[in-house]
């Protein structure tokens, strides 16, 4: 087995995961991209969009709400202004802020005002919610 | 016996004052403890944040993004101005307060106009009762302090600056040197300065960078502003529950002292009152006797 490397994943309320694994694969804003050990030192803006790490026959999912990730050798620190594990994500409350976000969105567009922001909250809540539907399906 | 009734009443009123003052001064002190751990918790992301961004930023010029673009002249600015919701908490709003005036003061005798955002019931209040002019407020938001809020305060800022409304932007909040010690302290949040980014240098790695460092510094730079006032609030909510701790914690003593002069008071009242009895009793059997 090929050495591991260390994933940090850090939001400003908490220290989310701090773990060893084998293969980290985030979604940067040109495309998803996986590191290994050994990867060069690189700096990527990760887009709104779902980070998966795998570890042995384990592989689990986590939200990200944008932000970047820091890559040397050993270690990958993902920097996000929010984060939230698969299985730590409320299904409930991404579904009622996705309803918001929609209803935000066509609000926008009828008045061309803040079209982006009410667009990016509902990419943070789909997203939240296909992550969430990953932790329901393959991983114990 | 009126006098030993009042100031009996009195004793249990401080009494009951002082069970108060007690309870406050623990919860601030639970509280205190609560946004010392937020901020412990929000520590690692500040250091990684300004770690990657001294990395990037080095030989950035101050044309690259509008946020580092330094204005040639200004005449207006704004103030973001952090206070308290709840007073009982010493001078700790009052500084605050006297401290924005000062500023305000400075900037208008600078020929500048003053746009002013705040957040915080106290310095709202304050405010509004000498007729200034918010050009925002957020009232009742310092209970709970999460990035959240950071976010939007940021926003507010980072909207008067980019629409070009003012050059500057400042923002007010106090900074927590210990329990004893709270500062009300004023920082530039826009432009943001070269040096003040640039001042972590030690990683000496070459990154490769995905899709280009100006295009991440893009990315980053607002993202940066709420973390400058993400951690502004932190400061301001830790300052606030160790100011009050501190009043409360002096309010209770007092309390104990007051409760001390009040029963030497009605002990003192209490003993000439039954010396005055006394005398009566001695004076009518004297009396008898000698008729």
């Amino acid at each position: 087995m090929a050495k591991k490397i260390l994933l940090e994943v850090v939001t400003p309320d908490k220290l989310l995961l701090s773990k060893e694994v084998d293969v980290v694969v985030a979604t940067g804003v040109d495309g998803e991209f996986g590191v290994l050990h050994g990867h060069v030192p690189f700096l990527s803006s990760l887009a709104i969009g779902e980070m998966r790490f795998k570890d042995g026959n384990d592989t689990d999912y986590a939200a990200i709400a944008g932000g970047f990730a820091e890559v040397t050798g050993e270690k990958v620190t993902i920097l996000a202004e929010a984060a939230e594990l698969a299985r730590e994500i409320d299904v409930d409350r991404a579904k009622s802020a996705r309803e918001r976000a929609q209803q935000r969105v066509e609000k926008a567009r009828a008045e061309e005002l803040d079209y982006l922001r009410a667009e990016t909250a509902l990419k943070k809540a789909m997203m939240r919610l296909k992550v969430a539907g990953r932790a329901g399906g393959g991983m114990s | 016996m009126a006098a030993l009734r009042d100031i009996q009443n009195k004793i249990a009123a401080v009494k009951k004052t002082r069970q108060i003052t007690r309870a406050m001064n623990m919860v601030a002190a639970a509280r205190l403890r609560q946004v010392q751990e937020r901020n412990e918790r929000f520590r690692p992301y500040a250091a990684k944040f300004s770690e990657v961004l001294g990395s990037l930023s080095e030989g950035i010029d101050s044309e690259a993004h509008p946020l580092l673009a330094q204005p040639e002249q200004v005449d207006r600015v704004a103030l973001i101005l952090i206070t308290a919701d709840r007073g009982l908490c010493g001078s700790f709003n009052m500084n605050l307060i006297l401290k924005a005036q000062k500023f305000m003061t400075e900037q208008k005798s600078e020929g500048r106009e003053v746009d002013f955002y705040a957040v915080g019931r106290k310095g709202i209040e304050f405010f509004a009762r000498r007729k200034v002019e918010f050009a925002q407020k957020l009232p009742g938001v310092m209970n709970v302090v999460d990035f959240d809020l950071a976010t939007q305060v940021a926003r507010m800022g980072l909207n008067a600056f980019l629409s070009g409304e003012v050059q500057e932007v400042y923002l007010l909040y106090s900074r927590f040197h210990s329990v004893a010690s709270q500062v009300p302290t004023v920082e530039k949040l826009l432009p943001i300065s070269p040096e003040a980014v640039g001042d972590e240098d030690e990683s000496s790695l070459e990154y490769l960078i995905e899709p280009s460092a100006e295009e991440i510094l893009v990315d980053l730079l607002p993202r940066y502003i709420n973390v400058r006032v993400y951690s502004g609030l932190l400061e301001t909510s830790t300052s606030e529950n160790a100011a009050r701790m501190a009043a409360m914690d002096n309010a209770t003593k007092n309390c104990k002292d007051l409760i001390q002069d009040l029963t030497l008071a009605f002990n003192k009242a209490r003993q000439a009152a039954i010396t005055t009895e006394l005398m009566d009793i001695v004076g009518g059997a004297e009396a008898l006797k000698a008729g």
